[in-house]
């Protein structure tokens, strides 16, 4: 799928907020979200993710910027106006209609014909499959339900463009993953365009066509998730997507595309992919995925291979998980896949690990 | 024998000092109920201080609660927990009072001091003790104040007040049928004698209301005393009804442009009454001999211009005692001012206060 | 197969239950006895004390122990007397009752049924002593209505241990000559009027209220706490305002040479000599109950809006409903809990209302709970008090109960 879009459904240009007139919530934000796109915003609380999910439904007016809807700036036009669906993050469902009235709410206030509307509010709660329950009052409903009927009533009108506020945050773990598939299906299923706001970056790798990594203010990347999670761009988004090591390290020699860093506390030099660091002398990061790390590697075969000494083993059953000390860092997190071959790795005993320089990215020193 | 006297002189009394010294100023407390204000201040240093101060034994507490104070005794009676000593009630609650058996009968002759020439108190205040509960202190007059400056002609006669051709604009009245009626009738002329015969009639209650109707939409009603000053001051009304002892301070305290019309004013008494059932019944009966004797009512018109209620107490009314003028003619007795009065026939309010209070309400609600 | 279950030692899961629910029943019992006392001795035992005064009427029976049995023989339609059996019984029972003070109080009794019996008990009391037989002419000797039969219908009709006359007369009715019940004539009709007047103004101050309180507690919900704590002070105000002090400041702005129709005649709204009427009448009443009520209407809605989240109304707004619609369809309703509470407080508080009505009120502004408190106050007549404060209790349980059936007494929120 091409996200460059030369139409793009949504256009954010120079989008800045300020609630105070002090600081700014959202320092610069330039973002397109393509047609049929499932876009999610993810990033910590306090970002600033919301307040532009905020600004897109109209709910908060831009400090400065435009933000484009179809080619039109709606700066200037009011919520009601834009005909963008939104699910709240705890639903907003009406509590003194039910649920047939909650969904009929969009269509009756559209002036829509009687008939239509039951059609169509029949077609939503079936979609969501709570067929049976229309004559409930929202409280009568499990949480779960009532997520389902807020999307439904999110789309009943048939609207262009679906925004979600964390809408599974009120949700269980068990649950919170099965309504992921279901939205994700609806999405497929009805070529929407969704721009998703979360802070669990599981859900976002889940779901998304592509995610908008939210930091202070800016979007620190903005790429599909599994560029997001292969080749992350800066150490806060190496770090905010799936499990990281770090070595922190000072460059010392740069060879074509490649970087070596003496890493501190230790005499060890590591070989990384440069991405995001200056030359030699400056000082990076290293970021290096658990599950990209080899147990036991025969000498030569990888560029980097460190004596390991394991502190802690924590059995998951599909993998054990292993705290190593390597180069004077005692946080080396490794997964190792439980197979007969490393089966004897005790508590307190070294071993040899190693990675490829390919899989090793050289970012920026951070914090 | 020398020593054990002057032990006993000296020593006893000193240890006794001692010992109730907190005690010494008031073993006996009297609770005396009247209506507050310049009232009661004027009963404080009328008949109270004197009293306190030939009796340091006795405390004499106010208690301001006067214009609730038939209920509130029939309550405290109906508990058995009567904490009240002595109680100052116009004379138509006071029948109500005895009626209802919460005030204690008293033999005038033997309780209350005689006048200075001799002449029996129930002679002394003649027939201005209405029933056997009843000991009245003051004659006190509704009449009417005017503002001087608001008025074109000066209202002179009580037919003037249901006029609104000569006097325009509004008039305090209060919201009781009591003098109201009375007045009516007079302006419809009425003669005096003959007002309350007909007032017992339905024909004469019907023609009172009849004359009450012509200025009905002008009238400002009033419920508590202060009322009409108030609304005298602020120009509210331009003629309105109380009690002679407001309008007294409005225009000599206060110096505002307000007059009286003595024409046709409505006498009435204040007095107290002891309630059955307090715990100093002997005390207040003392009290009561000293507080109503021929001078105390007299230097209580020092301080308000009431008259007071013993024939004999008239002659000794002097002048007041802050403003240094003279309060006989103050007076509602005075002669100048008594060339028209009427004195509340109680007997036949006590029959018909019920009937008429609800005819009257009728027709103010109409 | 039904087999009773049993804990470890052998007891009937049941009794064992019961046995350690025990302890905590009684605690809780406990708990809420000092309350239940409270209320019962507060609050139950005088209104059953007050609607038994009402019909209460034992009073003449017992003073006149002797006359009263032998007057039930009388019939009053004989157009005769009664014998002269009763009027001798009547000169032993006036006698005791000189003796214990009672014939004033039977006096004034009858005097609210037909005036003048007043003056009659107390002169009878007062003369009992020197009569001697033949006791009918003596009686009518001392006061000619003693030989008046309708006077005799009277006494024996209220002889009775139980009355309605209280509430005939609370109802503006009374006994006719022929004994039936009937209407009061014109002249005498004030009560019903007066319920009435209290039901509808009541219910305008209620609505007046709503009319003032809905913007105010909205605004108050949403802005930021310390503001709105500010301003819910401001709210508070008239309560920390002693009656007096209001009560003077109300006439200083309202009446005819007030601050009110001052600036009105001198912006040339009104000519002087046709000032606006503000106090002593009913438009004093509202102004003043609606401003001394208000805060029962704000903090119930207050409270309600305060738990309705903002995006609800973000929520309408983005599945297309205007601003306006937004509000009537989604917010409002979910007002109506607060209004509902805030409704019903204004509403009994206002039926209740005495002492502002009294002062600022005049004629047309006064309540029914004024009557209740000058036959309370100033003529004792308690029995009378009692039967318009039934009614008025009456009426307030009806409109309950209708709130109940249109609005739903659970759907009530007071904070």
């Amino acid at each position: 799928m091409n996200m460059t879009n030369e139409n793009p459904l949504v256009r954010f240009v120079d989008i800045q907020k300020s609630y105070d007139g002090v600081t700014l919530v959202v320092k610069s934000l330039n973002l397109d979200v393509a047609k049929g796109e499932f876009l999610t915003m993810l990033g910590p609380s306090g970002s600033g993710k919301t307040t532009c999910l905020m600004m897109l439904a109209g709910f908060e007016p831009a400090t400065h910027g435009e933000i484009y809807l179809n080619g039109q700036g709606i700066n200037r036009v009011a919520p009601h106006k834009r005909g963008i669906g939104m699910v709240f993050q705890n639903y907003a469902l009406f509590p003194h209609m039910t649920v047939w009235e909650n969904l009929a709410f969009p269509l009756e206030v559209r002036g829509m014909g009687k008939d239509e509307r039951e059609a169509k509010v029949k077609r939503a709660l079936e979609m969501v499959r709570l067929g049976a329950f229309g004559d409930r009052r929202p409280a009568q409903l499990s949480g779960g339900q009532q997520q389902r009927v807020a999307v439904a009533r999110s789309l009943v009108f048939d609207p262009d463009l679906v925004l979600m506020d964390e809408p599974l945050g009120a949700l269980d773990k068990n649950l919170r993953e099965q309504m992921q598939y279901e939205i994700k299906h609806i999405h497929e299923n009805l070529g929407l365009t969704v721009v998703y706001v979360t802070h669990d970056q599981s859900e976002a790798l889940t779901m998304s066509n592509r995610i908008a990594v939210f930091d202070d203010g800016i979007i620190q990347q903005c790429a599909p998730p599994e560029v997001l999670y292969e080749k992350p761009e800066n150490a806060f988004c190496a770090n905010f997507i799936g499990e990281n090591n770090r070595l922190r390290g000072k460059v010392v020699e740069e060879v074509n595309g490649n970087v070596k860093v003496e890493v501190d506390g230790s005499d060890a030099t590591v070989e990384a992919v440069k991405i995001k660091v200056e030359g030699v002398g400056a000082r990076a990061t290293l970021s290096l995925r658990p599950e990209r790390v080899v147990v036991g590697p025969k000498k030569g075969e990888m560029a980097n291979i460190f004596p390991a000494r394991a502190e802690e083993l924590i059995y998951l059953g599909d993998h054990i998980r292993t705290r190593f000390t390597v180069c004077g860092h005692d946080d080396f997190i490794v997964k190792i896949p439980n197979s007969a071959a490393h089966a004897h790795l005790r508590e307190g005993e070294t071993v040899d690990i190693g990675w490829n320089a390919e899989d090793c990215r050289a970012l920026d020193p951070s914090d | 024998m020398k020593f054990l006297h002057t032990f006993r002189r000296c020593f006893l009394p000193a240890v006794a000092a001692l010992l109730f010294a907190g005690a010494a100023h008031a073993q006996t407390k009297l609770t005396i109920v009247s209506w507050g204000g310049a009232y009661t201040a004027s009963q404080q240093k009328g008949y109270h201080e004197p009293y306190m101060r030939a009796n340091p034994n006795i405390e004499i507490v106010n208690d301001d609660s006067g214009s609730g104070a038939l209920a509130k005794l029939r309550a405290m009676q109906s508990t058995g927990k009567v904490t009240w000593d002595l109680v100052d009630m116009v004379a138509g609650d006071a029948i109500i009072a005895c009626d209802e058996g919460i005030a204690v009968e008293i033999d005038h002759d033997k309780v209350l001091a005689s006048a200075p020439d001799g002449t029996p108190a129930s002679k002394d205040f003649g027939d201005l003790i209405v029933n056997d509960c009843y000991i009245p202190t003051i004659v006190y007059s509704t009449t009417f104040g005017y503002r001087t400056d608001l008025v074109k002609k000066k209202p002179t006669k009580i037919a003037d007040v249901f006029d609104l051709k000569k006097i325009p604009g509004k008039r305090a009245l209060e919201k009781r049928p009591n003098n109201n009626l009375e007045w009516a009738l007079l302006a419809d002329g009425v003669k005096p004698n003959k007002v309350y015969k007909m007032l017992g009639t339905e024909k004469g209650v019907k023609r009172a209301f009849k004359k009450l109707d012509t200025i009905k939409d002008q009238v400002i009603w009033w419920e508590k005393g202060a009322q009409t000053p108030q609304l005298l001051a602020d120009g509210e009304v331009v003629i309105g009804s109380t009690y002679n002892g407001r309008l007294f301070s409005v225009i000599e305290e206060e110096k505002q442009p307000v007059a009286m019309m003595w024409d046709w004013q409505m006498f009435d008494l204040d007095g107290w009454i002891v309630p059955k059932g307090g715990k100093n019944e002997a005390e207040v009966m003392k009290y009561l001999y000293f507080a109503t004797d021929t001078q105390r009512l007299a230097d209580q018109a020092k301080y308000i211009s009431y008259g007071p209620a013993r024939k004999s107490s008239a002659p000794l009314v002097g002048k007041h005692a802050e403003l240094g003028i003279e309060m006989g003619p103050h007076m509602p007795t005075a002669p100048a001012n008594a060339k028209h009065t009427l004195l509340v026939d109680f007997e036949f309010w006590a029959n018909n206060q019920d009937d008429l209070t609800e005819r009257f309400n009728a027709w103010l609600a109409r | 197969m039904s087999q009773v279950l049993v804990t470890a030692d052998g007891v009937p899961l049941k009794t064992s239950l019961a046995r350690a629910q025990r302890r905590s029943k009684l605690k809780a019992v406990a708990l809420v006895a000092p309350l239940f006392v409270f209320i019962a001795v507060a609050f139950f035992v005088p209104i059953i004390d007050m609607l038994f005064r009402s019909v209460e009427n034992q009073l003449v029976g017992e003073v006149l122990h002797r006359s009263m049995p032998l007057l039930q023989k009388w019939d009053e339609r004989s157009g005769e007397l009664p014998e002269e059996e009763v009027f001798a019984a009547l000169a032993l029972d006036f006698r005791e009752a000189k003796e214990n003070k009672s014939g004033g109080r039977v006096g004034r009794r009858l005097n609210y049924e037909k005036p003048g019996f007043s003056g009659l008990f107390r002169k009878s009391a007062r003369g009992a002593d020197r009569m001697e037989a033949p006791y009918r002419e003596a009686f009518i000797a001392l006061d000619e209505k003693w030989g008046d039969i309708e006077n005799w219908r009277v006494i024996k009709r209220e002889s009775a241990p139980y009355t309605i006359s209280y509430y005939l007369a609370a109802l503006d009715m009374g006994y006719a000559d022929d004994g039936g019940i009937a209407r009061n004539s014109e002249d005498g009709r004030i009560y019903l009027k007066l319920f009435w007047r209290t039901l509808w103004m009541s219910l305008f101050i209620t609505f007046l209220c709503l009319i003032l309180a809905y913007p105010i507690s909205y605004l108050l919900s949403v802005l930021p706490t310390a503001k709105s704590n500010l301003l819910i002070i401001l709210v508070l105000l008239p309560f920390w305002t002693s009656l007096l002090v209001r009560t003077t400041a109300w006439i200083a702005l309202l009446q005819q040479e007030g601050v009110i129709n001052d600036l009105v005649v001198w912006f040339g709204l009104v000519d002087d000599d046709n000032r606006l009427a503000m106090i002593h009448n009913r438009t004093g009443t509202i102004i003043a109950m609606v401003h001394i009520l208000l805060p029962f209407m704000v903090l119930p809605l207050y409270s309600v809006m305060k738990t309705i989240p903002p995006s609800y109304m973000r929520a309408a707004k983005s599945l297309g409903a205007t601003p306006f619609t937004a509000f009537v369809r989604v917010y409002m309703p979910n007002t109506v809990a607060g209004i509902g509470a805030g409704a019903i407080l204004v509403f009994i508080l206002a039926i209740g209302y005495y002492i502002t009505p009294a002062l600022v009120g005049g004629q047309s502004g006064t309540l029914i709970s004024n009557f209740i408190a000058f036959h309370m106050q100033n003529s004792l007549n308690w029995g009378l008090a009692a039967a318009l404060g039934a009614i008025l209790l009456g009426v307030v349980l009806v409109l309950y109960f209708l709130y109940d059936k249109i609005v739903g007494i659970d759907n009530m929120k007071l904070g």
